[in-house]
C-alpha cells in the first residue's frame, strides 16, 4: 500500500477521533465555569450540583480529548517529515506557543479543579474552573491559527529551501484564522449546548430532577440560541473568503464544473470526477453560488474545468460535506428558536424534548463534517498553493503505517466504545446529592 | 550561534523538566502493582500523583513542540527516524492518560483491574522507552546523507540502549517511591520507603556501568575533557545520588525527593552537555549529524519563540509550583472520595 496514502487516512482518523471530543471541551468548560461562578455568588447548592454533574461528563470527555491530542503532535514528526522540516519555523513555534501559553494553564488547573475542593475556598475553585474554560479556548485559538496558516500561508518567505517566517504578526492575525476561529468556537458552544439540552431533554421526558434540568437546559439554550445563529451568519462570511483565497475549493464545494457568470447552486447532484460535470441534478438555482462566493448573483465563478487536474480536491467528499454542515447548520437556529417559544413549558412538549434528545449528535456530525470540507477541499496542497500533501510525507515503508493505522483504528475504537459508554451510563443516571463543604 | 546555542540548552532543559515531572508519575504507575496491594491502597497512590500528572505530561508536549519549532530538522527526523519506538510511547502514554479517568468512573472490580493494568504498561513503557530512545542518541544514530535512519526498531535495543531504559527506568522508580513516602501514611509509606532503599543500591550500580559504558559506546566525554569545569554537572549529579540515601536514612523525604530531581537533571545534562552541539549524531558519518547549527529555525523564529518561552515558562512554574504545594500533603480520604 501507499504509505503517503496511508498516513492520510491515519492523520485523517486521528484528527477526526479528537474532534469528537475538543468541541465539547471548549464549550461544556465554559458551562460548567458559568455554574460553578453562579454557585460561588449565590451559594444555591443547585448549581453545585450542577457544577458537579455536568463537570463529571465534562472530565471524561476531557481525557480522551487530552491523550488523542498528543498523537496530533506527534503525528506532523512521524507521518509528515518533510512537511515538518519544510514549515517548521512557523506551523513550529504556533504549536509551542499554544503549549506554553495554554495547554499549561488547562492541564495544570483541571488536576487542581479535580482534587482541590477542599482545599480552595469556593470562589478560588470558581475561579480554577474559569481559567480552564479560558486556557481551552485560548489553544483552540492557536490551533486554528496553525492550521489557518495551512489555508491561507501568510508572512513567510521561502528561503534556505524551506518556508521561514518574516512576519508575525501577519501570521496570528490572518484572515483565514480569525475566520476558523469564530467559526469553529461558536460550533464548539452549539454542540456543546445541543449536548446539555439533549440530556436535560431525556431526564425531563422521563420527569426527574425538573428544576436541575430545566435550569440546565435554559442555560444552554442561550448558549445554543447565539451561537446557532452566529454560526450561519459568520460561515456565509467565511464562504467569501474561501472563494478569494481557495476558488478550487469554492467550485469543489458546489461541485461547479464550468466557469460561468450567475453561477448556480444545485441542491443534489452525483458528481462525476472523470469526466467533468454532475449526474442527477436536482433543483438548481442561478445565481446562488455567485451570491454565496461574492455577494453579487451575477459574479462570475470560475469552474472546476479551469483548473488543472492535478489542482483540484476530490469532489465528492468535498460536495457532500459542505451540504451535510449547510443543511444541519440552518436546522440548528431553527430548534433553538422553537426553544425560546418553549422554554417556560418544556416538560409540556415532549414532542420538542424528544426532538432534541435525538438531535445530541447531529452537532457532531456537522462539526466533522465542516473540518472534512476545510481539510479535503483544500487537497491537494497540505500548505495551500505552496507544498503539495504528496510531497510532505515521510520516508516510511508501507507496512509500517499499515500496522500503526491498525492500531489506531483498534486503540481509538476501544476508547471511543468506553469513553462514550462512560459518558452515557453518568448523564442517566442524573445528578447525585451533593453536601456542601 | 548564540540564539541556537541558547535554544539547544533550552531543549535540554525542557526535557529535564519532563523528566523530573512525568517521571515520578511513571515511577508510580509502575510501582501500582507492587505496593498497590488493597483498592485503597491504589486509590492513594493515584490519588497522590492524580492531580498533578495532567500538567506535568504538558513539559513532554511542550518539549516536542519547542523541538518543532526551534529545530524542526531535527524533529522531523527523529520523529520518523524513531517511527515505531514514538508510536508504542504514544500509544502506551495514551492508555496511561485514559486510565486515570476511566478507572474512578468504573465500578466493577474487573474494569478497575483493567485500568490499573494500562496504567502500569502507560507508566513503564515509556518510562523504558525514553531511556532506550536517548541512550541511543548519545551514542549516534545510523542517519545518512540524506537523514535517512538506516535501521529498525531492533537497531535502538542494543546493549547502550538497553542500559539507557534500565537506567531511566530506576530513575523514575526511586522517584516515584519518594513522592508516596511524601504523600502516604502508614504501611503503604513504609513500603514505599523500603522500596526506595532497596532500589537505591541498584540504581547506583546500574548509573555507574551506564557512566563507564558511555565512555567507550559515546563520546559525550569529549566536551567535558575540552573543558574540565564541566566535570561539575557530573558531580552535581553524583551529589545527588548520594542525597537520596542520606535523607533517606534522615527519614527527610522531600530532601530526597529533591537530591533525586537533582539527579534526573543532572543526568540530563550529562547527556546534553556531551552532545552539544549534536542533537541528533550520525554514527556513519559524523558530517551527516543535525547538531543545533545545521537543523535550526531562522534567527527570527528562534528571537520570538525566545520572548515567548521567557514570558510563559516562569509563570507556567509559579502555578505549578502552586499546585505542587497545594498537593504536597498526605492524600486524605475526603481528597479521594472527591476524585479518584
Amino acid at each position: 500500500m501507499d504509505p503517503v496514502f496511508l498516513s492520510r487516512l491515519q492523520f485523517a482518523a486521528a484528527t477526526m477521533f479528537h474532534f469528537l471530543f475538543v468541541p465539547l471541551t471548549l464549550g461544556l468548560s465554559v458551562l460548567v465555569a458559568y455554574m460553578e461562578v453562579r454557585y460561588a455568588r449565590t451559594g444555591d447548592e443547585t448549581y453545585l450540583r450542577m457544577t458537579k454533574f455536568w463537570g463529571k461528563l465534562f472530565l471524561l470527555n476531557f481525557a480522551v480529548g487530552v491523550v488523542t491530542g498528543i498523537t496530533l503532535e506527534f503525528q506532523f514528526g512521524t507521518n509528515w517529515s518533510e512537511y515538518s522540516a519544510y514549515v517548521g519555523d512557523i506551523f513550529g513555534s504556533l504549536l509551542a506557543i499554544e503549549a506554553s501559553v495554554a495547554f499549561f494553564l488547562e492541564s495544570t488547573l483541571i488536576g487542581v479543579w479535580v482534587f482541590g475542593w477542599k482545599k480552595l475556598s469556593r470562589k478560588a475553585h470558581a475561579v480554577v474552573m474559569c481559567l480552564v474554560a479560558a486556557a481551552s479556548n485560548i489553544s483552540a485559538l492557536w490551533i486554528l491559527i496553525a492550521n489557518g496558516w495551512m489555508q491561507e500561508p501568510v508572512g513567510y518567505i521561502y528561503q534556505n529551501g524551506r518556508a521561514e517566517l518574516n512576519d508575525f504578526a501577519a501570521v496570528v492575525f490572518n484572515k483565514f484564522a480569525i475566520l476558523e476561529f469564530f467559526h469553529t468556537v461558536p460550533a464548539s458552544f452549539l454542540l456543546s449546548a445541543f449536548f446539555v439540552m439533549g440530556i436535560s431533554a431525556y431526564h425531563l421526558l422521563k420527569r426527574q430532577h425538573i428544576d436541575f434540568f430545566t435550569r440546565s437546559f435554559k442555560i444552554a439554550l442561550v448558549v445554543g440560541l447565539v451561537s446557532s445563529i452566529w454560526v450561519v451568519i459568520e460561515g456565509d462570511q467565511h464562504a467569501v473568503h474561501v472563494t478569494q483565497i481557495q476558488p478550487a475549493k469554492l467550485a469543489a464545494m458546489e461541485a461547479h464544473w464550468q466557469t460561468q457568470k450567475r453561477a448556480p447552486i444545485t441542491l443534489f447532484a452525483l458528481p462525476d470526477e472523470k469526466n467533468e460535470r454532475n449526474d442527477f441534478e436536482i433543483g438548481t438555482i442561478p445565481g446562488v453560488l455567485s451570491f454565496l462566493g461574492y455577494h453579487d448573483i451575477n459574479a462570475e465563478v470560475k469552474g472546476l474545468r479551469d483548473f488543472p487536474r492535478e489542482d483540484r480536491p476530490p469532489v465528492l467528499l468535498t460536495f457532500i460535506a459542505f451540504r451535510i454542515m449547510v443543511i444541519l447548520g440552518m436546522l440548528f437556529p431553527l430548534l433553538t428558536i422553537i426553544g425560546w417559544f418553549l422554554k417556560n413549558r418544556l416538560v409540556e412538549n415532549p414532542w420538542y424534548l424528544k426532538l432534541m434528545v435525538a438531535a445530541i449528535p447531529l452537532p457532531y456530525i456537522a462539526t466533522q463534517a465542516g473540518w472534512v470540507l476545510a481539510e479535503v477541499g483544500r487537497q491537494p496542497w497540505i500548505v495551500y498553493g505552496l507544498m503539495r500533501t504528496s510531497d510532505a510525507s515521510s520516508p516510511l515503508a508501507g507496512y509500517q503505517v499499515m500496522a500503526t493505522l491498525a492500531a489506531f483504528i483498534i486503540v481509538y475504537g476501544l476508547l471511543g466504545a468506553v469513553g462514550y459508554y462512560l459518558i452515557g451510563k453518568n448523564a442517566i443516571k442524573g445528578p447525585e446529592a451533593v453536601q456542601t463543604a | 550561534m548564540l540564539l541556537q546555542s541558547i535554544w539547544f540548552f533550552l531543549w535540554g532543559l525542557l526535557w529535564a523538566v519532563f523528566f523530573i515531572t512525568d517521571g515520578f508519575d511513571m515511577g508510580i504507575g509502575t510501582l501500582l502493582p507492587f505496593l498497590g496491594k488493597s483498592e485503597e491502597d491504589k486509590r492513594t497512590m493515584i490519588s497522590a500523583m492524580g492531580p498533578l500528572w495532567d500538567g506535568n505530561q504538558v513539559w513532554l508536549i511542550t518539549a516536542g513542540g519547542v523541538t518543532f519549532a526551534a529545530f524542526p530538522l531535527v524533529y522531523s527526523v527523529m520523529f520518523s527516524a524513531l517511527y515505531t519506538a514514538l508510536m508504542l510511547i504514544l500509544f502506551t502514554l495514551i492508555l496511561r492518560g485514559v486510565s486515570f479517568e476511566f478507572r474512578s468512573k468504573s465500578e466493577s472490580p474487573a474494569a478497575r483491574a483493567l485500568w490499573s493494568t494500562c496504567l502500569f504498561i502507560g507508566s513503564v513503557a515509556p518510562a523504558i522507552l525514553f531511556g532506550v530512545a536517548f541512550a541511543n542518541i548519545f551514542e549516534g544514530l545510523p542517519l545518512d546523507a540524506n537523514h535517512l535512519f538506516q535501521g529498525n526498531l531492533l537497531t535502538l535495543l542494543n546493549p547502550y540502549g538497553l542500559a539507557g531504559g534500565v537506567l531511566f527506568l530506576l530513575f523514575f522508580l526511586v522517584h516515584g517511591a519518594l513522592w508516596l513516602a511524601i504523600r502516604t501514611e502508614g504501611d503503604l509509606h513504609a513500603r514505599a520507603v523500603k522500596t526506595a532503599n532497596r532500589l537505591w543500591p541498584v540504581l547506583l550500580v546500574v548509573a555507574v556501568i551506564f557512566l563507564l559504558f558511555s565512555a567507550i559506546k559515546t563520546n559525550l566525554y569529549q566536551n567535558y575533557l575540552n573543558h574540565p569545569a564541566l566535570f561539575i554537572v557530573i558531580l552535581l549529579t553524583v551529589a545527588g545520588l548520594l542525597g537520596i540515601k542520606v535523607f533517606l536514612t534522615q527519614q527527610s523525604y522531600f530532601k530526597a525527593w529533591f537530591s533525586s530531581a537533582l539527579l534526573i537533571a543532572g543526568a540530563t545534562f550529562y547527556g546534553v552537555i556531551g552532545l552539544f552541539p549534536n542533537m541528533l549524531p550520525s554514527n556513519i558519518n559524523a558530517e551527516y549529524s543535525l547538531t543545533a547549527f545545521n537543523a535550526s529555525s531562522s534567527p527570527l523564529t528562534l528571537k520570538i519563540m525566545l520572548i515567548v518561552v521567557l514570558m510563559f515558562i516562569p509563570v507556567v512554574l509559579v502555578y505549578q509550583i502552586w499546585a505542587y504545594n497545594l498537593f504536597k500533603t498526605k492524600v486524605t480520604q475526603e481528597e479521594m472520595e472527591e476524585a479518584y
